[in-house]
């Protein structure tokens, strides 16, 4: 346990010194800044007004006309900081002629790949964590209303699932970092799957749900539902989408979990939308959650097995 | 296997069905520099690794200070030093900071790691390089930080895998100067692989030469040199016109000379002294003999090495 505490401090001492580190947060604390930035032109005055329960949600779900919204830009860069936090844990070290020399040294060898892992996690706390925060406060001091504390559990449950997302990232890339033996190939393939989770997964969905259940002018409802089932079926393969799925019902708690489900126009017109509880939102997004949960710990599992099992010589 | 620092008997370890190292049975006593020596692809890099734990023997039994490295490898790392061929460092912390780092890595109090950094720094002649940052520092300065890192931890057992490649005679023969000293001051084993016979010349006590997983000869080098050329220090090679066995009976007359044996034109005289001199005077006082040519050669490692594999 005291040698993954020293290599833990130790690549911590690295992160916060790394370049990466403070174009990653310059990066994430602008686009966050500028979102917040369009979100409060919008919503300063609903703020005045408005007679919603969740006011200070609007801060991180509120888009502009050009702008996206936080989240947006959020399910955008977490993969990305993921990413960089993971994809030369290991192979770098290699390459360094680092990792012969660590291993000669009284430890076990999974001390290196879990103090790196814990490391990386960390840091990616703070900076989604700082971020998420920086905008309640601006927020808190601008709109002049303070978050109930619904809303602040929300937000913690927010950082919580954001973190568990960069996790899968992380641990995805920290994979391809033990696998591979150059940086530059790891990085490649993990942007290449984040490219295709993120973008590809959906117009492949949406192809096949059109081939399957075309919807025509005159397509049946059975054939729209059978289209959207088919649609959302595909598109929850991709860790992006449930990330998407389970931040949007978590801070859009008024109506968002019609995303979920096929319902018509004339059904919505019946229903009477109520936000839900934050029991009720967290059972709605309890899988998609244990989801990318699973998914990070199979990716750090194989990783490890992998590591542990791996050969290393100096040459 | 109690009186040897390392013991090793019947190793094997192969990789699928290649066989890398074969029936190894080796002992290397306690205090001892011992060189082991082979060509790439001899095994050598896998029985260190087998040595430290970071790979396990297919088969039979190897034991390093008293520990199995399969069973308990963080005690045999805990007093093992192991230098690699390609030793790396954090290039972007100072040479103080990355011995820090293997200090706390072993579990040295936090009081006594800035001056066991210190002593090992000054050990090696790096100590006004402490504070410069390891990226600056040329190959061989890098080696001799090394040697620093595997002292942190009052090691009593020092792998090095090719400590001189790549470096000038200058600093290659001052990193030997430092292992030597460091086996007489403080009792340290060493086990060096390399390629450089010459410089593993210098301060092995014992050397072992592998080929294709076994074990092939082993010993001192004059043991070695007894072994292949029948334990004469050096071989005088004369060649001549005229009666080549008149010559060679003459010349076992002489005291000192050992063995005679004679080809068509030459004659290969054994010795353990320089003997030209007397050798010159009976081939110019024969009537009728006209030296051509006599060299002597002192048998060296290279020799040795060169035999076995010629022999192999």
């Amino acid at each position: 346990m005291k040698s993954v505490l020293t290599i833990y401090r130790k690549e911590l001492a690295d992160y916060f010194s790394s370049k990466k580190f403070l174009i990653l947060l310059g990066l994430v604390y602008l686009t966050g800044l500028t979102s917040i930035y369009v979100s409060l032109q919008n919503i300063r005055a609903a703020a005045q007004s408005s007679t919603d329960a969740f006011v200070f949600l609007k801060l991180y779900t509120t888009a502009g006309d050009v702008l996206p919204s936080f989240l947006y830009f959020l399910s955008f860069f977490i993969p990305i900081i993921g990413i960089v936090f993971g994809f030369d844990a290991i192979n770098s070290e290699r390459n360094s002629k680092n990792l012969s020399r660590l291993l000669s040294q009284p430890i076990y060898r999974d001390s290196i790949i879990n103090g790196k892992f814990l490391a990386g996690i960390t840091t990616m706390s703070i900076i989604i964590g700082s971020i998420i925060l920086i905008i309640a406060g601006i927020g808190l001091r601008i709109i002049g209303v303070p978050p109930s504390s619904e809303e602040i559990l929300r937000i913690i449950i927010f950082i919580f699932i954001c973190v568990c997302y960069g996790t899968f990232w992380m641990a995805l890339s920290m994979l391809f970092s033990v696998i591979m033996d150059k940086t530059a190939t790891s990085i490649l393939t993990s942007i290449a799957i984040w490219i295709f989770f993120f973008f590809f997964v959906q117009i492949i969905a949406n192809a096949v749900s059109n081939a399957i259940a075309p919807i025509t002018d005159n397509a049946t409802l059975a054939t729209q539902i059978k289209n959207f089932n088919i649609d959302l079926a595909i598109k929850r393969i991709s860790p992006a989408y449930l990330f998407t799925e389970s931040i949007t019902i978590l801070l859009i708690p008024s109506g968002s979990q019609l995303f979920l489900r096929a319902v018509t126009t004339a059904d919505i017109s019946k229903m009477l939308l109520n936000p839900l509880s934050l029991g009720q939102s967290l059972i709605q997004v309890w899988p998609q959650t244990v989801a990318i949960i699973a998914l990070a710990i199979i990716c750090f599992a194989i990783s490890y097995i992998v590591f542990i099992k791996q050969e290393i010589r100096s040459t | 296997m109690d009186n040897y620092i390392i013991s090793t008997k019947n190793l094997t370890k192969k990789y699928g069905s290649k066989v890398v190292v074969n029936n190894l049975n080796l002992n290397i006593a306690e205090s001892q520099i011992y060189g082991l020596l082979g060509p790439n692809g001899a095994g050598k890099s896998t029985i260190i690794l087998m040595m430290l734990g970071l790979t396990e023997p297919t088969s039979g039994e190897i034991s390093v200070l008293g520990y199995n490295p399969t069973k308990e490898p963080l005690k045999i790392k805990r007093f093992t030093g192991y230098l690699p061929e390609r030793v790396g460092f954090y290039e972007d912390m100072t040479a103080a900071q990355n011995l820090e780092y293997t200090a706390l890595l072993n579990s040295i109090p936090e009081k006594e790691i800035p001056s066991k950094i210190d002593e090992c720094l000054s050990i090696v002649g790096l100590e006004k390089e402490k504070n410069i940052l390891v990226g600056k520092f040329s190959k061989g300065m890098k080696q001799r930080l090394g040697i620093a890192d595997v002292l942190i931890k009052n090691p009593q057992l020092v792998i090095f895998d090719e400590p001189t490649e790549g470096l000038d005679v200058e600093v290659a023969n001052q990193i030997l100067e430092t292992i030597a000293n460091l086996n007489k001051d403080k009792k340290i084993t060493f086990i060096i692989s390399s390629h450089q016979l010459n410089l593993v010349q210098k301060i092995c006590h014992k050397v072992g030469i592998m080929s294709k997983g076994k074990l092939i000869g082993e010993g001192n080098i004059s043991e070695l040199s007894k072994d292949m050329f029948g334990g004469n220090k050096y071989l005088i090679e004369v060649e001549i016109i005229g009666d080549v066995n008149k010559v060679a009976e003459k010349i076992k007359t002489i005291n000192g000379v050992k063995e005679v044996s004679t080809t068509e034109n030459a004659i290969h005289i054994g010795t353990d002294e320089d003997l030209r001199q007397d050798i010159s005077k009976i081939i110019t006082g024969t009537d009728g003999i006209i030296l051509t040519k006599m060299d002597i050669k002192d048998f060296s490692l290279e020799d040795v090495y060169l035999n076995y594999f010629k022999e192999v």
